[in-house]
């Protein structure tokens, strides 16, 4: 059975929530079996928010995952307090606009981006999240980028005018994780075909 | 020879536990001869409170529930939202309603549930044995009051009619007396617009019943209906506290 | 039928709503106010009515009047919120009415935390409130669990004419992951024409009450109360076990969402040659004492895991019969044991169990 996991860490109104939705529901449609468990302070905005999407091709087993296979992190609290988690083997992707202080791991990859000027020089900081899920797709090629702009443009139904700068912000994000999974060597994609490699690349050793 | 006066349909004829000289008995039969007159007792449901009318599901005959202390008025609004066709009446005392159950009462009221609040004040609890009620008069003797209510310890007494009336939510609220033959049939004719109000699918309605407790307050039945003339009635003024505004609120 | 991706609060409402039940009352408290909201939302969508109360004081007397009158009621609560609707639990059990109340515990005692736990076992399976009564205590795993355990509670509540808790953590609350809502069709409430309070008309009027002041009465009433749960709990226990076909060594013991944290350690501790079984009671309340007595007499030690101090620890023991020991891991306050925590105490269950003890 494959499975892999990753947890989106940010401040509340990061949209490191929406991030994870995004990719459960690009899971979903993918015929996987998903679970997206948020963890936040008692503030509405500005505290701690977190999500942890477990992604498996049978029944996820714990959804409450303390070391994670792979970390998108925006900011340097969570860096901190997720970073030395992430387990041997796994990825950290780094949103550098905001984390300026150096973080390295000897036994995973640390993967960095300035995300939040990469949405900025689109024309919204807000869409940071989108450059990261982007990014962590691209790397990781979990799902196609038409896969994850289709579920973009179906959660957003509501709210049209989001639409395009999401899908461009995300398209922006998963041409940068394309380069940086070579730039990192991380030659393996993830398709149906070599998923016991993505696994070997993503899934944990003990 | 003409039948002026009989027993009414509204209630069964079982013998009543309520003490010699309480006003209990006389609130129960308007509320059935209302019951009666609008012919609503085949869709009516009474609520039962805690206090000395607990046994109220006894008398009426319609259908009754039995409530938690001071609850009525939740049980009334669950029912009532869940089967609107329903009328739905409590019977409550004062500690019932204006003590435990204080926030239960107001906020029916205020969302102007479509029900009908009786609720019997006789400044004392009856059933527990003569304890100090939330409408216990100032300097009034309780079995925790020897000295007589203080109000520097124990506050004024809840006029509840004044402080539902001034809700700004729509609703009928009244209060009545006991005492002599002639408040009676006002009362009865306020029992009824209560209820009309209800059956009108108007507002919230509320009908506070000044009576007596000639056991606890350790008086004959004749000087209780005095003592509660001269004591009560200037603390609690009689009238209709509130009527609904024609063409605000409700749907009549 | 294709899997939406649902918070597990929204997905309950969803499924109540799926079971016929069109009428809620509640009030706001963290984590489950997904619930109240969703259905604010969509039960006027259905013809139904949810209502805002003014406490869980209120809640547990709303839901007292509504079933009362026979209607399919819902509320749901959280912890401290659940201590509040004690009384209410008590009159609609002794009044042999049927609701169904969510708990989506948080850690306690007291105002105590927001985050997920399991705080309230004993308060759910025993001590409710005042009185001799049981509730049916249902226990999710996961979000697709909890709608079909909702979808069941409305069923048993009927069935059985008693109160049905559905016991879930926050976390089961607050998560997403894909469901599917069985299309079923549902009448109106089972039995209830026997005697809800519907207007006397053309038959003698009716009383729901939990007020019997004659002690022979009263004694009848509560022994006919529990001759009906000794039927819930011969046909109604539910449980699942995992990894439990080979033999084990160690057997974990947990409910709720906990139980999936412990399958992640059991599969990991299987590559490592260590064979661990589980145990996980779906009815908290009955509960499966008989089954899990037997699976225990399979292993050599117990091994009992859960977000709080020790609740479910009891019934553990008691199935156990003194048999072997069972040790306890527990975190509490909103701390959830990790996958990494049971792996290392599976192992030092291992050792005890080795060194005879």
């Amino acid at each position: 059975m494959k499975s892999t996991d990753v947890l989106f860490a940010g401040f509340g109104g990061h949209g490191m929530l929406m991030a994870g939705k995004l990719l459960a529901q690009s899971m979903i449609k993918q015929g996987r079996q998903v679970s997206w468990l948020p963890a936040y302070g008692a503030e509405m905005r500005g505290g701690t928010a977190n999500v942890t999407v477990c992604i498996s091709d049978g029944e996820v087993m714990s959804p409450y995952i303390e070391r994670p296979n792979a970390l998108v992190v925006m900011n340097t609290p969570s860096l901190k307090k997720f970073g030395p988690k992430v387990k041997p083997g796994g990825l950290i992707l780094l949103n550098t606009t905001l984390i300026k202080e150096p973080f390295e791991r000897l036994d995973c990859p640390v993967i960095e981006l300035p995300a939040s000027q990469i949405a900025m020089d689109m024309g919204n900081a807000r869409a940071t999240n989108l450059i990261l899920l982007g990014a962590y797709a691209g790397i990781t090629q979990i799902a196609t980028c038409e896969e994850i702009t289709e579920v973009i443009q179906e959660t957003f139904t509501r709210k049209p005018k989001f639409i395009a700068l999401n899908v461009s912000a995300f398209v922006a994000g998963w041409k940068e994780g394309v380069r940086l999974r070579e730039e990192h060597n991380i030659d393996v994609a993830l398709t149906e075909e070599d998923e016991d490699e993505l696994n070997s690349l993503v899934a944990l050793s003990n | 020879m003409r039948k002026i006066f009989s027993h009414t349909e509204g209630m069964i004829t079982e013998p009543m536990h309520y003490c010699p000289g309480c006003t209990h008995g006389i609130i129960h039969r308007l509320v059935a001869e209302t019951l009666i007159e609008l012919d609503i007792r085949e869709r009516a449901v009474g609520i039962s409170p805690v206090g000395c009318s607990v046994f109220t599901y006894k008398y009426f005959r319609c259908d009754m529930f039995q409530a938690s202390h001071g609850r009525a008025p939740a049980v009334a609004t669950g029912a009532k939202r869940c089967r609107p066709e329903l009328i739905v009446f409590c019977y409550q005392g004062d500690g019932d309603l204006a003590a435990i159950g204080t926030s239960e009462i107001i906020h029916a009221a205020n969302r102007g549930e479509k029900i009908t609040c009786i609720f019997v004040n006789n400044a004392i609890y009856g059933m527990t044995g003569g304890q100090m009620a939330p409408t216990t008069i100032p300097g009034q003797r309780t079995s925790t009051t020897p000295g007589g209510r203080n109000v520097a310890d124990d506050g004024f007494p809840l006029k509840m009619s004044e402080i539902l009336a001034q809700l700004q939510t729509p609703g009928y609220v009244a209060r009545v007396s006991m005492h002599s033959p002639a408040e009676i049939i006002r009362a009865k004719q306020i029992v009824k617009k209560a209820f009309e109000y209800q059956v009108r699918n108007t507002c919230f309605s509320f009908v506070e019943f000044l009576s007596t407790c000639p056991t606890n307050w350790g008086l004959s039945p004749v000087e209780s209906l005095n003592w509660m003339k001269n004591n009560m009635l200037p603390y609690y003024p009689l009238g209709e506290h509130k009527v609904p505004e024609p063409g605000k609120g409700g749907t009549e | 039928m294709a899997k939406i991706l649902m918070k597990g609060n929204e997905a309950i409402g969803e499924a109540a709503i799926k079971a016929g039940c069109l009428h809620f009352f509640g009030y706001p408290i963290t984590p489950q106010n997904e619930l109240p909201e969703y259905l604010s939302k969509r039960l006027p969508q259905v013809g139904g009515r949810y209502i805002q109360t003014e406490s869980e004081v209120a809640t547990s007397n709303m839901i007292f009047g509504a079933a009362g009158v026979g209607v399919r009621v819902m509320t749901s609560s959280s912890s401290p919120g659940i201590s509040l609707m004690s009384e209410g639990l008590s009159y609609l059990a002794g009044a042999d009415l049927p609701v169904v109340i969510v708990n989506m515990m948080r850690a306690g005692p007291g105002l105590a935390g927001i985050l997920p736990a399991q705080s309230d076992y004993a308060h759910a399976t025993r001590g409710t409130a005042h009185g001799d009564f049981h509730l049916l205590v249902l226990a999710p795993s996961s979000v697709q669990e909890a709608v079909d355990l909702t979808m069941l509670s409305f069923e048993l509540a009927e069935k059985y004419r008693m109160p049905v808790m559905l016991l879930g953590d926050g976390m089961i609350g607050q998560m997403m992951e894909p469901v599917s809502f069985p299309e079923t069709e549902v009448g109106p409430p089972m039995q209830a024409d026997d005697w809800a309070l519907t207007g006397c008309r053309g038959r003698e009027p009716r009383l729901v009450s939990s007020l019997f002041l004659d002690p022979v009465e009263l004694n009848a009433k509560n022994h006919e109360r529990f001759a009906r749960y000794a039927v819930v709990a011969q046909n109604e226990t539910r449980y699942e076990t995992f990894n439990c076909d080979e033999p084990y060594d160690i057997l974990i013991t947990a409910f709720g969402v906990m139980s999936r944290v412990c399958k992640s350690a059991i599969v990991a501790l299987k590559e490592q040659g260590v064979h661990v079984g589980m145990f996980r009671p779906i009815t908290v309340q009955p509960f499966p004492s008989a089954a899990l007595s037997e699976a225990i007499g399979k292993a050599r030690r117990v091994l009992d895991v859960e977000m709080n101090m020790g609740q479910m620890l009891v019934d553990v023991q008691l199935a156990a019969k003194g048999r072997v020991e069972v040790d306890f891991l527990g975190k509490c306050g909103g701390l959830t044991p990790s996958i990494e925590d049971v792996v290392e105490a599976v192992y030092d269950s291992l050792t005890k169990a080795e060194g005879g003890g």
